[in-house]
């Protein structure tokens, strides 16, 4: 599905990647964990062409992403969520998950002012699309709310309603628990699960372990830009090399 | 359902089109019951700067871009519309079109490297395009009259019916401002329009939706660039005479706080905004020499307790409070 092969990225002189290489299995939930100052979101960045990559190559569904610009790649089917929330604070819920759609949506500022009975169509049918992807996060009966007016949490599921709503190969996590209290973690954790079964294949990078152990497929973990091990969540926990990344020499000992 | 729910549920649904039905029936009618041609006269002077209004707030409200100087695109869809049919004896309409694909094409060659900038580099960037356009409206006398001014542009026509009065361009100005209210307002709701609203946020967030950052903000500024050249046009034609003043900077920077004060990001606030600027200098003409300190004023005003603009500032809090208020019934 996403194979990265030796990705490597330099910020002046200091390495913040370094050939990095791992592969995302259709219909899995892959992790990326780390400490802080790993590399992650420098790697979500490269993979979703907000930054370029150096170095190394980057296929999804056997065709090569890296050095494409971000649109293009949005276009292409990758998704994403941001680590600190980025949604359309002046728009409504419904609004919000729709603009997910403009991946999917004519770019012709003709067409849109002069609003044809094609587009009205169109208009018509991403607006459903739009209330099924609430109802799955459970937020139908806030889709005309103005996003000010939603908790924190409910925020979060916006962002993540708008990755998955128009389908795409691949969706991109960037903590999406960060902030979020344990109950509502565990909340958000279901409906990972749900896109799952549903079919959707997930990047995530997160600090909750007990999360990541819980509905992980694949764990990748990072330190100072290396991937230092990989494997189901079972083998990371008993890693050596993991255990010392995070707790230092004599954790690992101890 | 009964026939109330569904008269509601009809007029929810139909809001925005209902809205323009409106404004046009009223303005339809308008000029019968203020039929002095002074009013008229400011109100159609409001009309013309709606029109640069609607497009600036495209590109500064929903795009959240900057831009002081837009009044460079007035002037030249002005000095266009004069030179065109006084020089080259070519008919209004046509010379409207000829100068607004002109403009159109500044814009694009101003815009493609002018928006790689932005907030104070694009803000003094498009202000220095405007000194310059304005520079030559003065310099280059042999063709624009130079500071005393271009006269004698003929006014519009539709058929052999001379626009020439108040009464008349009353209807021709706000035809045209209801025009382009209607294609502002489908623009923006569409796909383009939640493009445009996610780059303002942020241009990584538009580009993780698949939004082409740099070709969306140029396009939107060819847009408003050609509203605010079609509003100069109709301005030419309007009072026959134009002068490279009504162009310069202070003129964009008034745009701006039309589009501040009316809300950002508001179609219906362009009108509000343009209405209230134009017609507040009518009451306050003994305060002629500070116009542009009161004008700096209100723009402090608005920015410290409604940033996000007048109209659009209050109904965000009107909005916000009743969804608060409805999520704690819902609570309790």
């Amino acid at each position: 599905m996403l194979k990265l092969n030796n990705i490597s990225k330099r910020f002046g002189g200091l390495p913040a990647l370094s050939e990095v290489t791992f592969y995302v299995t259709k219909g899995k939930i892959t992790a990326l964990i780390g400490p802080n100052g790993a590399g992650k979101s420098t790697l979500i960045n490269c993979i979703s062409g907000i930054i370029p990559a150096d170095q190394g190559s980057i296929l999804f569904e056997e065709k090569e992403i890296s050095g494409l610009q971000a649109h293009e790649i949005a276009r292409r089917g990758v998704a994403r969520t941001f680590q600190n929330l980025r949604v359309l604070p002046r728009l409504s819920v419904l609004e919000n998950v729709l603009c997910g759609l403009t991946v999917k949506s004519d770019h012709s500022f003709l067409k849109a002012m002069l609003r044809l009975p094609a587009l009205r169509h169109q208009e018509r049918f991403l607006r459903l699309k739009a209330m099924e992807s609430l109802d799955l996060f459970g937020l139908t009966k806030k889709a005309d709310w103005p996003m000010a007016a939603l908790p924190y949490g409910d925020k979060k599921k916006v962002e993540m309603a708008r990755a998955f709503v128009a389908n795409p190969g691949i969706v991109l996590l960037d903590e999406p628990v960060a902030g979020l209290n344990s109950e509502e973690t565990a909340r958000i954790g279901v409906l990972v699960k749900q896109m799952r079964t549903a079919g959707h294949t997930m990047l995530l990078v997160e600090h909750d372990m007990e999360l990541v152990m819980d509905i992980s497929d694949h764990v990748v973990v990072l330190d100072s830009g290396r991937c230092i091990a990989q494997g189901t969540p079972e083998e990371i926990r008993h890693n050596p090399l993991v255990l010392e990344a995070y707790l230092g020499k004599i954790g690992a000992a101890a | 359902m009964t026939t109330r729910d569904r008269l509601t549920y009809f007029i929810y649904h139909h809001r925005t089109g209902l809205s323009v039905w409106t404004l046009a029936l009223v303005l339809s009618l308008f000029p019968f019951y203020y039929d002095n041609p002074y009013i008229l006269g400011i109100t159609n002077l409001v009309a013309i700067n709606v029109i640069v209004v609607l497009g600036l707030n495209l590109f500064i409200g929903y795009a959240g871009q900057i831009s002081l100087g837009h009044a460079a695109f007035f002037g030249l869809g002005a000095y266009g519309s004069a030179i065109f049919t006084v020089y080259y004896h070519v008919w209004p309409w046509p010379a409207m079109a000829l100068s607004a694909l002109l403009v159109a094409l500044t814009a694009l060659v101003i815009g493609v490297p002018v928006l790689r900038l932005s907030g104070h580099y694009l803000a003094m960037a498009t202000l220095g395009f405007n000194i310059v356009i304005y520079s030559v409206l003065v310099q280059w006398d042999e063709v624009t009259g130079g500071p005393s001014g271009f006269a004698g542009i003929p006014p519009l026509s539709i058929g052999s019916l001379l626009i020439n009065d108040e009464f008349r361009f009353h209807y021709v100005v706000w035809g045209v401002v209801l025009v382009l209210c209607t294609l502002s307002l489908n623009l923006v709701r569409s796909g383009v329009g939640r493009g445009l609203a996610a780059l303002a946020v942020d241009e990584r967030v538009a580009g993780s939706l698949g939004v082409n950052s740099a070709r969306e903000k140029v396009k939107v500024f060819i847009l408003s660039a050609v509203f605010a050249s079609l509003a100069g046009s109709l301005y030419a034609h309007c009072f026959c005479f134009v002068n490279p003043d009504t162009f310069g900077i202070f003129a964009s920077l008034d745009f701006v706080i039309m589009v501040v004060v009316g809300g950002m990001g508001s179609i219906w606030g362009s009108l509000l905004g343009a209405g209230l600027l134009t017609v507040l200098p009518e009451f306050l003409d003994t305060f002629e020499s500070v116009k542009d300190i009161i004008h700096g004023l209100i723009l402090v005003l608005i920015l410290l307790f409604l940033p996000q603009g007048f109209i659009t500032g209050l109904l965000d809090l009107i909005r916000t409070n009743l969804a608060l208020r409805r999520r704690k019934n819902v609570k309790a």
